[in-house]
């Protein structure tokens, strides 16, 4: 049994080297993932992209998805789509039977 | 160590053929995948299915496995036969992100998995694993105890599981599903290199009153019905501590309300959304209802107008 007390740091931004190592994916998969508008990095050219904290979750649960069920780009794209309007309707729905 | 029994975990007859294998297995990895399927048991049954799948996918280790027999009679842990294996060749593998399968799985088939292939460079993997934490320790920060189960292999190649205890500072601030780095915390580096990073993706726990939705704060704001008409000041408890809210006159129930900044902290922190919801008290003296029976007689108010039919 070890026990430490490290540094920790929220994870803020990422450029495209970075995200490949997270997500253990290349840069060409990740590269079809902003060109299918999964992810939207800040900076105008691919070596200056940066992305942040939601793109970054997206980035891993794509990579999950793609790994684990062998769903390409386009279809993370609808999977990734349709699981945020479920949760955005679970979300209303328990408002109302709150209320 | 219990014995695992893959064919019931994938729901396939044990002389079932590679190919209905392979479909029993993508169908459950599709109901049962954490992203997909919020059920509090959902990763504990994908990865139970992963197992059992990464053992019958392959002839070689199937074969093996089948050697076993079925679950054994009586109860007391499995323990394998001697050579069990013999004869069988297969090179050990495992979860992606080493989390480490059951220890049935660990003990006969994990054997050497990182002998070849899993270190690049000297550097360490990276592990990634979830934290659940309360919507106040964004507000406050906090320290929490994380117990991690990693699969470490020692110097003669023998792969254990190794409980590991990490305490871990929660920033203040955090988002759902923004990751905390551990810098160096991760899988171990193979000849003085630099070990891996742990990466902890956030969830927020469910909470009674709030939700949160990036840095924003979600809630209810229940008020009297006199409250809601002729408006006024009203403290309401958050996490960041108690806030004073100016209701307008004539209030909706639904009508929302925003506290500028009250929200999770940080550089940009978030607003408070109150949706007020208008609640009657009970009518239980004479008073109270000597006081409704005055309204219901006086105020010429008609609930139902915008109603036709």
């Amino acid at each position: 049994m070890k026990k430490a007390t490290p540094e920790t740091e929220i994870l803020d931004t990422l450029t495209l080297e970075d995200l490949c190592r997270f997500c253990q994916a290349d840069e060409a998969w990740v590269i079809e993932l902003v060109d299918e508008g999964v992810l939207e990095p800040m900076g105008a050219t691919v070596r200056r992209w940066r992305f942040e904290g939601v793109s970054i979750a997206r980035a891993k649960r794509a990579r999950r998805l793609n790994r684990d069920l062998g769903i390409n780009t386009a279809g993370i794209a609808m999977v990734l789509d349709l699981l945020d309007e479920r949760e955005a309707m679970i979300r209303r729905l328990s408002r109302y039977e709150g209320v | 160590m219990d014995f695992e029994d893959y064919y019931k975990t994938l729901g396939v007859a044990r002389d079932a053929s590679q190919d209905d294998i392979r479909k029993a297995y993508r169908k459950l990895a599709r109901k049962f995948h954490p992203d997909i399927n919020k059920d509090a048991d959902a990763e504990a049954r994908f990865k139970a299915v992963n197992e059992a799948h990464e053992v019958l996918k392959d002839p070689e280790r199937r074969a093996a496995y089948d050697q076993l027999g079925a679950e054994p009679q009586g109860a007391g842990p499995f323990q394998p036969p001697p050579g069990w294996d013999s004869g069988f060749e297969f090179t050990g593998a495992g979860p992606h992100d080493n989390e480490g399968f059951s220890d049935f799985f660990e003990t006969l088939f994990r054997r050497g998995a990182t002998s070849h292939g899993d270190f690049n460079a000297g550097q360490g993997r990276d592990s990634h694993a979830r934290i659940t934490i309360d919507i106040e320790d964004s507000y406050r920060g906090a320290t929490r105890v994380l117990h991690l189960r990693m699969p470490v292999v020692d110097r003669s190649g023998q792969v254990s599981l190794e409980d590991r205890k990490i305490s871990v500072t929660i920033p203040k601030g955090i988002r759902e599903s923004q990751h905390i780095r551990l810098k160096g915390q991760g899988g171990p580096a193979a000849g003085g290199g630099q070990a891996g990073d742990l990466f902890l993706e956030v969830s927020f726990a469910a909470h009674p009153t709030y939700h949160a939705e990036g840095a924003d704060l979600y809630v209810t704001l229940p008020v009297a019905p006199w409250e809601a008409a002729l408006g006024g000041h009203v403290i309401m408890p958050t996490p960041g501590g108690k806030v004073d809210l100016r209701i307008p006159k004539n209030a909706r129930s639904g009508q929302k309300l925003r506290l500028k900044g009250k929200g999770l902290p940080g550089r940009s922190p978030g607003d408070i959304f109150a949706t007020l919801k208008i609640v009657n008290p009970d009518v239980s003296t004479d008073e109270a209802r000597a006081l409704f029976e005055r309204m219901a007689r006086e105020l010429p108010f008609d609930p139902r107008a915008q109603m036709k039919g």
